[in-house]
């Protein structure tokens, strides 16, 4: 079994799961389960044409899936699978303080 | 200054001395931090523990970019400033409290926003750049301008209880387009309005990120070149990946495809003209949209013509750009009050006219009604 890992950001896409394990041969095959089981997420990490989006990174193990075969990378067994979007920042203040308003 | 040159007093050698009995720092790389100037983008949560450790390390130049004012909503995490801040631009709080700390190093603050037009003049005068900014536009801006300066990007980003650290072109090692080529599209990646950020995470990764720069100024151990550290504080896990060089990378790939720095902001799908927000309060799109889910008494002004709001509109109160001032009575005071136009051109315009009059709850709405439809409620008509 692999493991994918979800970053904290999509986890309300996962009904909070932290990690999310399958017997998915290829990185493609794992992420397809993953979005049938969380169809929600599913447009977060793929475009339209269901190719990873630009600001998601997936990682088996500490390697990039771009410098291994791509969605067709082999999950051995045991494989952490990492899936790492960009992140920029926090809550701006101004929406916190106009929720605090009173 | 060569390092030849550099000379340290007694005060300073006393003041070091925790540095220097190290035998892999020694006194060598005591003068390297004195020699380095770094820039410090934002001085916000990441700017905080950056600049205090750069600044107790005795990094010699300190430049700070900031446009912002300290808000009490800053102090949760932001451990430079204190409530006798309130109100100050942040570069002049910060600049205090750094030589406070610090008297022995140089301060050079720039009370401004980074943009493509000042960029490369401001970092030319640098040997490293340390990114703590808070959104992607800034976050390429950077990127790009150290490429294209030469100078190493020492990177840091927090969401949230996840945080990332890299340390960008650096000894000819990738940079943040490697990495991530092209930034999410507002309102796909979890918006600001559903972010926030755990106070205690930008000190660790703010310290960690000071941990980089004080590794590229001396030249001591292994930076994060070529790696991402990612940390979970939820959780404790600590990752690291590889990083490798993008060969479709459009500065530094095979076939570069931009030479200049560029609009960060349409870049990011953020279409706006910056320079006519000046110093207005603003949300985003996705944080409205929370405002007005969340059920909290809030006024919708909606500054366009009669015939752009028969077109569309989004319930809000119609009071013309032209007629506000003359309306001034129909806007409370007394809640939040969120005003758009098309573009939020037009809608600072209003608010600065509003300025005049006592208001001080009027909050622009950044990228206005197009925005608003792209991002929120595409089955309205655009125009």
């Amino acid at each position: 079994m692999a493991t994918l890992i979800i970053p904290t950001p999509l986890r309300k896409y996962t009904e909070d799961q932290a990690t999310f394990s399958t017997g998915a041969i290829t990185v493609n095959d794992a992420i397809q389960e993953l979005t049938e089981i969380y169809p929600n997420i599913a447009n977060h990490i793929l475009d339209g044409n269901g190719k990873v989006r630009s600001f998601i990174k997936i990682f088996v193990g500490e390697d990039d899936i771009r410098s291994l075969d791509g969605g067709e990378t082999v999950l051995e067994d045991n494989a952490v699978v990492s899936i790492v979007p960009a992140i920029a920042g926090g809550m701006s203040d101004m929406y916190q303080k106009i929720m605090l308003w009173r | 200054m060569a390092l030849e040159e550099i000379q340290l007093t007694k005060e300073e050698l006393a003041r070091y001395s925790r540095h220097i009995i190290i035998p892999e720092f020694n006194l060598e790389g005591q003068k390297k931090l004195k020699a380095a100037k770094v820039l410090v983008i934002g001085t916000g949560g990441l700017g905080s523990p950056l600049l205090l450790y750069l600044a107790a390390a005795g990094v010699g130049t300190l430049g700070i970019i900031d446009f912002d004012e300290v808000d009490d909503s800053n102090l949760q995490r932001q451990v430079l400033f204190t409530v006798d801040d309130l109100g100050k631009p942040k570069v002049t709080a910060a600049k205090e409290r750094i030589e406070a700390l610090n008297p022995y190093i140089r301060v050079i603050a720039y009370n401004e926003r980074l943009t493509s037009e000042n960029a490369l003049d401001i970092f030319k005068d640098y040997d490293v750049v340390a990114d703590g900014t808070d959104n992607f536009p800034t976050r390429y801006l950077v990127n790009d301008a150290c490429v294209m300066t030469g100078i190493p990007n020492v990177y840091a980003s927090i969401f949230r209880f996840d945080g990332q650290v890299s340390v960008f072109n650096y000894q000819n090692g990738p940079n943040y387009r490697d990495l991530y080529p092209e930034p999410p599209p507002p309102g796909l990646v979890p918006s600001c309005a559903e972010g926030g950020v755990l106070g205690v995470l930008p000190g660790i990764i703010g310290s960690l990120q000071a941990n980089e720069v004080i590794k590229v100024i001396t030249g001591i151990g292994e930076t994060l070149s070529g790696r991402l550290f990612a940390f979970d504080a939820l959780n404790f896990s600590t990752r690291i990946f590889k990083v490798f060089k993008d060969p479709d990378n459009p500065l530094t790939g095979k076939n570069p495809t931009q030479t200049t720095l560029i609009d960060y902001e349409f870049f990011c799908g953020i279409p706006q003209a910056a320079e006519e927000r000046g110093q207005i309060s603003e949300i985003s799109v996705q944080e409205f949209k929370a405002l007005l889910d969340s059920g909290k008494a809030v006024q919708v002004i909606d500054v366009r013509e009669p015939h752009e709001y028969e077109l569309v509109n989004i319930g809000a109160e119609l009071i013309p750009l032209n007629t506000v001032t003359a309306n001034a009575g129909k806007i409370r005071k007394d809640i939040p009050v969120v005003v758009h136009c098309k573009g939020g051109v037009r809608s600072a315009r209003a608010i600065d006219a509003l300025k005049t009059q006592g208001f001080d709850n009027l909050i622009n709405l950044k990228g206005g009604i197009v925005s608003y439809i792209r991002e929120i409620d595409p089955t309205l008509p655009l125009y």
